[in-house]
């Protein structure tokens, strides 16, 4: 069962939000961040290559102009490679743990995998970050030593920054689910 | 709980037969490590089954029935494969279900025991979990955080969650030593059913490497008892092997090298992973061999040594220069004419005797260089300390100008706050270690005063000529603690690590990722397992050579101050000397 709305971040940008429903037990949220727009590309370009038109009437260099194109080439790729995430990916099974996928513009995917013998509670946080208070899902570990205590705490969606009300129906699904999990575990 | 059934891929073709592998209640999941194919005689699969629990001392056992046929499972089929269930009696009965060619699989669980709750389902829900079988084997986890109390192997699989997948699946290698051209009594299919996986290069090199280990060992030990012997323990070799960052360099390589071929058993564990990458310090130095062949041609040689004594001509020149400037009036500021002349003459005969050794030694260095050079091959680390003894052995003249340069201007600085203290009508209390106050006769105020007054008007030409010394000082001990850094880099770079991670990601686990395969409602949810690897920065920490560890024992402030009082600095100096 496959569901999308639309969300918008803290920044105002547009945000989808993908609700797969595969049992019971499972449960994936995907979240689809606004692509590169070609706006701020075109911006970027453009300074870079009036810099570097500047600095070659200065010294007569036609090196520096295929430098700048080379540096514009290679920082593009880098971006795409390394800074800017498309989508982000909560996959929650119950009795196994939950895993978070980020994917990149260039299609590298980075995933991490908590166990759930190991997550303590899903909670929402809230944070003062400069002149705004954000909101974030957060992950609570338990500590491996004292079972009560939390050792870290994992955000969640931390490039696509969601604002209340989309956090709000993860989290709900994410605690029936985990609700379940302690009720049958519990049970013999 | 659902329960959790590691499936391997390799089986999801393989014929109807029996499940066997190893439940782990804790988790609720069963691992399947193999499918034990119709016809089989039951005594004969718990023999097995025994052999294998105690060669690897994992508790395998008849998991359920695999069931893989042409159309739906008939009922005569049916009742056979539950009827199997009282033969091998196991909680929860497995059955898994294929039809062929269809993706999707039907699972079922029962428990024997009637539970005590009425109206509770005797059946769970199950997970499929598929797995391959030969990467999850041969992978090795390494977690966020290892405890010190969980650490040093726990001979039960006691370890949490997916650590106790891998464990069950690594240890349970004898089961998978058969395949299927064996003529066993019992027919297998796993990973391996096709064939056992060797290489003969492997099998010659484990026959070949007990020999030429305690060849080398030997000739380790006798190079060992070589260098340890009496004649170097004399004053000046061993003052120059302490010294000599070649030597240094040689010692630490042969440590290395006799660690990896010693006979013994490594007892402890990251030991053993260092000796279970036998081949990791060995590849190092041969692709530095390589590297330095590439770069340090017997040609270039030659070409070396031709271009030295110009570039020391060159270096000393540009020294005379300096201090032609500081005898005249350096950056307008007006100096002692007297002192100046003194110390710039001083300095300048110093720099000819030193240009006269060097154009006398010329002939001899082209040779030396050539034989030390031969010592490169060793690696490139030994070709880095080679040039870090050179620029040490090139620019003594400027160590030497440094010395003479603090030691004057921190006599000057000691000379002027004792005499400022009897300016002030103070003393130094020695043996209370503080100032105290002290009436001193009238001429020995006189002297003090006048002392006071000279070195006051000498201390800008003094303080000049040791700013611009510990300025070149600084320089040449910059671009030495350059090449040590790359030679510390290079000695604890783990390269065979880091070429598994490339060529082999699934030896080197960080985790796991799930996939969800496709999914039908109703039917039990199937995931795919996969390895994640470990990120290259974790590789290089995990992994990386304890180095040299030459490392500056100073902080920024007390550098400072000692450059402030005239003190000399040693960079060098490891903390051992300083007990001496």
């Amino acid at each position: 069962m496959e569901e999308e709305r639309k969300f918008s971040d803290i920044c105002g940008g547009r945000l989808a939000l993908q609700r797969r429903y595969y049992s019971p037990s499972c449960r994936e949220f995907c979240l689809s961040c606004p692509r590169l727009s070609l706006r701020s590309l075109t911006a970027v370009t453009c300074t870079v290559w009036l810099a570097a038109y500047g600095l070659f009437t200065l010294c007569e260099n036609s090196m520096i102009l295929s430098a700048a194109i080379f540096i514009t080439l290679l920082g593009l790729l880098g971006y795409l490679h390394f800074v800017k995430i498309d989508q982000e990916t909560l996959l929650i099974i119950d009795s196994l743990g939950i895993q978070m996928t980020s994917s990149y513009a260039s299609g590298k995917e980075t995933t991490t995998f908590i166990e759930m013998n190991k997550v303590k509670d899903v909670v929402i946080n809230e944070a003062i970050y400069m002149q705004k208070v954000i909101y974030y899902l957060c992950i609570l570990l338990k500590d491996p030593v004292e079972p009560h205590e939390i050792s870290q705490v994992v955000p969640v969606f931390q490039s696509s920054k969601p604002r209340l009300d989309c956090l709000i129906e993860v989290y709900r699904s994410c605690q029936e689910i985990l609700a379940h999990e302690k009720a049958t575990s519990r049970s013999p | 709980m659902v329960l959790k059934a590691f499936f391997p891929t390799c089986c999801a073709s393989a014929d109807s037969g029996l499940l066997v592998g190893r439940w782990v209640p804790e988790q609720s999941s069963a691992v399947v490590l193999a499918v034990v194919h119709f016809p089989f005689i039951p005594i004969q699969v718990k023999e097995l089954l025994a052999q294998v629990q105690q060669a690897s001392r994992v508790g395998v056992a008849v998991l359920g029935t695999w069931c893989h046929c042409q159309q739906k499972p008939e009922e005569s089929l049916g009742r056979f494969l539950e009827g199997l269930g009282a033969v091998f009696p196991h909680d929860p009965w497995l059955q898994l279900c294929r039809e062929r060619g269809s993706k999707f699989w039907s699972c079922k669980a029962t428990h024997r025991q009637v539970p005590a709750a009425p109206g509770a389902a005797s059946e769970d829900q199950v997970m499929l979990i598929f797995y391959d079988q030969r990467k999850v084997l041969l992978s090795q986890l390494h977690p966020p955080a290892a405890l010190p109390d969980h650490q040093a192997g726990d001979a039960s699989a006691s370890t949490g969650g997916l650590a106790a997948i891998f464990d069950t699946v690594a240890r349970s290698e004898s089961l998978f030593r058969s395949d299927r051209f064996d003529e066993g009594p019992v027919r297998l299919s796993h990973w391996q059913s096709e064939g056992v996986e060797a290489s003969i290069l492997v099998e010659l090199a484990k026959r070949a490497s007990g020999p030429v280990c305690l060849l080398l060992a030997c000739l380790l030990s006798l190079v060992s008892a070589a260098s340890a012997c009496r004649v170097f323990k004399l004053w000046p070799l061993s003052f120059l092997g302490s010294k000599l960052s070649t030597c240094e360099q040689l010692r630490h390589r042969l440590e290395q090298l006799t660690l990896i071929f010693s006979t013994q058993k490594a007892t402890d564990p990251t030991e053993l992973m260092r000796c279970d990458r036998p081949a990791q310090p060995l590849r190092h130095p041969h692709s530095a061999n390589m590297l330095v062949s590439v770069l340090l041609d017997v040609n270039r040689l030659g070409q070396l040594a031709d271009a030295l004594v110009p570039v020391a001509d060159h270096v000393a020149e540009q020294l005379q220069h300096l201090l032609q400037w500081l005898m005249g009036a350096p950056a307008g500021l007006k100096m002692n004419r007297a002192l100046d002349q003194v110390l710039g003459r001083f300095f300048l005969y110093h720099i000819h005797l030193w240009i006269s050794y060097i154009h006398l030694m010329s002939p001899f260095i082209e040779r030396i260089l050539w034989h030390v050079g031969l010592s490169a091959c060793l690696g490139l680390t030994v070709a880095l300390s080679i040039l870090w003894d050179i620029i040490a052995l090139l620019t003594f003249h400027i160590y030497c100008f440094y010395v003479y340069g603090a030691r004057l201007y921190c006599l000057k600085v000691y000379g002027l706050s004792s005499l400022w203290r009897l300016f002030r009508g103070k003393k130094w209390n020695v043996l209370r270690q503080r100032v105290d106050s002290c009436s001193y006769d009238l001429d020995q105020l006189f002297i003090g005063t006048l002392l006071f007054t000279i070195l006051v008007f000498l201390l800008p030409t003094t303080a000049l000529y040791y700013l611009v010394f510990t300025l070149l000082r600084l320089l040449v001990v910059a671009v030495q603690g350059l090449i040590h850094l790359l030679v510390d880099m290079v000695n604890s770079l783990p390269l065979y690590s880091l070429g598994l991670r490339l060529c082999r990601p699934y030896r080197l686990a960080a985790g796991v990722k799930f996939r969800i395969l496709e999914h039908q409602a109703g039917r039990p949810l199937r995931l795919l397992m996969q390895i994640n690897p470990l990120p290259y920065g974790r590789v290089v920490h995990t992994y990386r050579l304890p180095s040299c560890g030459c490392h500056p024992k100073h902080s920024w402030g007390s550098l400072c101050r000692k450059l402030f009082l005239g003190e000399l600095i040693y960079p060098w100096r490891q903390r051992e000397d300083k007990q001496d």
